[in-house]
């Protein structure tokens, strides 16, 4: 199967359900299994949320989200043009938190690289950062 | 997300309904705590029976209220997650610290 959609929304709290939401209704069009699902809608919110309160921190922009499903695989891009990650494999180590809120857990990117199959991060310092995570599912389904 | 709360002498219990992220995170942080402080609460009891998601930020929301009720020589226990909450709790290590039903 090909398919995709694009979507944006302001960085806004409470749009975070409703990426995790949107992801979840698009990727059910594939065999997929509830623990699959609930993965990447975890790896989702994580993503924009890391979009809403690192990239756009304090202020507001515009955060864009992009599912594609090829074959069995689905990708998913989230995309913010706030103020990038300076360090990514700083930012990207367990229990980091690039945020003075003493607790955020740091455990953002973790979930996302335990519950998809593979994560890859690029970001520029006030440019923005480009979060890109695919998910293999549906193998229980086969014969 | 919605949250009730009930007392059992210094017991708090937190009973949540609905998903835990960002967006709520602060707000049933604070609320605990004030009723915490307010009510000399020693143990806490969280039931996630109705929960129906959580993400990273609620590992923050637990890590932050163990710290305030072990500080007081209480207990915490986290009662009833789902497959989902489940699954966020063991990645994150909590299980080696936290008592869970």
């Amino acid at each position: 199967m090909e398919n995709y959609i694009k979507i944006e929304f302001p960085s806004k709290s409470c749009n975070e359900a409703f990426a995790r939401a949107a992801a979840g209704a698009f990727a059910s069009q594939l065999d997929i299994t509830v623990e699959e699902l609930a993965d990447i809608k975890t790896a989702v919110s994580e993503a924009i949320t890391n979009a809403i309160v690192h990239g756009y921190a304090g202020i507001r922009g515009v955060v864009e989200m992009q599912c594609r499903i090829s074959g069995r695989t689905i990708e998913i891009t989230v995309i913010d043009k706030g103020r990038g990650i300076a360090d990514i494999a700083l930012a990207m180590q367990p229990l980091y938190s690039g945020s003075d809120d003493e607790e955020r857990s740091g455990m953002g990117f973790t979930v996302m690289q335990s519950f998809m199959d593979t994560l890859h991060v690029e970001s520029q310092v006030g440019v923005g950062t480009t979060v890109t995570m695919t998910k293999k599912v549906g193998a229980i389904f086969d014969d | 997300m919605e949250m009730r709360l009930e007392y059992l002498g210094s017991t708090l219990v937190a009973k949540l309904d609905g998903e835990l992220d960002q967006s709520c995170a602060a707000e049933i942080r604070e609320r605990i705590d004030n009723e915490i402080n307010l009510h000399g609460i020693t143990n806490l009891v969280m039931d996630f029976n109705n929960v129906s998601f959580m993400d990273s930020s609620g590992i923050g929301v637990l890590i932050g209220r163990y710290k305030q009720i072990k500080a007081r020589g209480g207990k915490m226990l986290v009662i009833r997650t789902q497959p989902q909450v489940d699954k966020v709790i063991e990645l994150a290590g909590l299980k080696r610290i936290m008592d869970f039903d």
